[in-house]
């Protein structure tokens, strides 16, 4: 049986392979997948935005770590679907209409990965349309959007009218963050939540959808 | 190493301004939201040759150019990797033209947009796209290369690298946005660590520009200079944060708000100074006379 704590620290080091061998063998020795998740790597991943935010760690910790944490969960997540778990939800993210830049929004399909959401990538320059259609054809119940420039943030608040028209605001929480972003915005908009920085983002995730 | 003889030059003239903020400006002559600026050069040469003139008109000692994504990763994205070497040639031509003589052109070189550690790009390809965009901004007549907007050391350096062939002097900037301090690059580095990794690259002036309002790059330039071994230093500031106001980014800092930092950056070791996002020629200008008032006996 393997100290489970070295799961916990194999995630917050970014080290994917310990991560990955550790779970393997715990599961073999048929610990409960669900224990290794709330009990390990959450917290494991709470520390890391522990870290980020008191500057510990910058963006290539917290990428390894994201990394570690999806290695563990590609072995977990086919149990818990088979037991009937359901993801913590859908996000179906994307950088807005007109912005290219896609290192924000990557960082944060990261985060939520390793935080145990599903992910649909809708990639870069993202039209309003598209985001509607991720509600209705692969119910996404959070919408997830970055934007880097001051002069691509109206697109954000575009998609969230795009959204009301749809008929489908009341089936999915918003988020939005990028480096012009701010909550002031958010509120404008009428997005449910904003992150100050991609370690901010799963808990921001979590408090929207509870 | 031996600084290159034009920029030991330029640093032994006192504080050289450098220009302001392109893509604003762009915007103000009808480039739209999400459009890439660098396919201007073919496309509205003329509204880039107004930019460049406004900077050289404000007093600006160098003009930079309208070539910051010309790589051949971020051109991609606008299906343009094939034209490499038509933006960039021409994007340097169009500010020298405007310059005539009056103002030195170093041509702008922005990140890939994509990162290493992720393994999207590596090393070899960072380095070809580099030098493929610096071989065409030497064709185009510039008089040196500024590396700018540098998140990742790595690929600064790699960029410097590819730009030290064309024996141009290299420029080398970055910019810190992270941390509680706003003293960390985006990927953690700090002032001493990326000018210790500038330096050693080969950059032949080192610096900081984007990121933020004006009034942390005091503290960024001290630290700098004081890890630099006596390269020069530059400096582009943000004027502030943005504020969103009726769906639009408005700068709240005013040009004379701006230009009152001149002072206290030339203190803290700055050698060219200029503007980032939220500048305009209005504060190039408001800059200029703070210079001058200085250097007046």
């Amino acid at each position: 049986m393997p100290d489970l704590q070295t799961l916990h620290d194999a995630v917050v080091n970014g080290d994917a392979k310990s991560a990955r061998t550790i779970t393997a063998a715990a599961l073999a020795e048929g610990v409960e997948p669900m224990k290794l998740v709330q009990e390990y790597m959450m917290p494991a991943m709470a520390e890391v935005g522990r870290r980020f935010e008191t500057n510990e760690y910058f963006v290539p910790e917290l990428l390894l770590a994201a990394r570690a944490m999806k290695a563990a969960l590609e072995l977990v997540r086919p149990l818990l679907t088979a037991q009937g778990a359901q993801p913590v939800g859908r996000v179906a993210i994307g950088t807005v209409k007109g912005d290219m830049h896609d290192i924000g929004k990557n960082l944060v399909s990261a985060m939520l990965e390793g935080g145990g959401y599903d992910i649909i990538d809708l990639g870069v320059n993202v039209s309003p349309e598209s985001f509607v259609a991720a509600v209705k054809e692969k119910g996404a119940n959070i919408i997830a959007m970055s934007a880097l420039l001051t002069t691509t943030m109206p697109s954000m608040k575009i998609t969230v009218e795009a959204l009301k028209q749809a008929g489908v605001r009341g089936q999915v929480k918003i988020l939005i963050g990028g480096a012009p972003v701010t909550q002031k915005y958010a509120d404008e908009i009428g997005a449910d939540g904003f992150s100050e920085s991609a370690a901010g983002a799963v808990a921001a995730a979590k408090k929207v959808v509870g | 190493m031996k600084t290159h003889p034009l920029i030991e030059k330029l640093a032994g003239q006192g504080t050289v301004l450098t220009d302001g903020a392109w893509g604003t400006q762009l915007q103000a002559r009808g480039l739209a939201p999400g459009e890439t600026p660098d396919l201007w050069n073919l496309t509205h040469p003329d509204k880039v040759a107004e930019v460049a003139r406004a900077y050289v008109e404000a007093g600006s000692q160098i003009i930079l150019t309208n070539t910051f994504g010309g790589n051949r990763l971020r051109l991609a994205e606008a299906g343009a990797a094939g034209r490499v070497r038509e933006i960039n040639e021409t994007g340097a031509r169009l500010s020298r033209e405007a310059a005539a003589g009056r103002a030195l052109v170093f041509a702008s070189i922005g990140p890939s947009g994509k990162m290493l550690l992720t393994g999207e790009v590596t090393e070899v390809e960072l380095q070809a796209a580099f030098f493929e965009q610096a071989e065409a901004l030497a064709r185009g007549g510039a008089d040196g290369l500024v590396i700018e907007t540098m998140a990742d050391l790595t690929e600064a350096c790699l960029a410097i690298d590819a730009a030290k062939t064309t024996g141009l002097p290299v420029v080398a900037s970055m910019v810190f946005d992270s941390g509680k301090d706003k003293d960390r690059t985006m990927m953690g580095t700090t002032p001493e660590q990326a000018a210790a990794g500038l330096a050693a690259a080969g950059a032949d002036v080192i610096g900081a520009n984007c990121g933020q309002g004006i009034a942390g790059f005091v503290p960024i330039c001290a630290r700098l200079k004081a890890a630099a071994a006596g390269l020069p230093i530059w400096i582009k500031a943000n004027a502030g944060l943005p504020e969103m106001r009726d769906g639009k980014a408005t700068y709240a800092m005013t040009a004379a708000e701006f230009s009152s930092f001149v002072p206290a950056l030339v203190r803290a070791g700055a050698n060219f100074i200029g503007g980032c996002c939220g500048t305009s020629p209005e504060f190039i200008r408001a800059v200029r006379q703070k210079i001058d008032s200085a250097s007046r006996p």
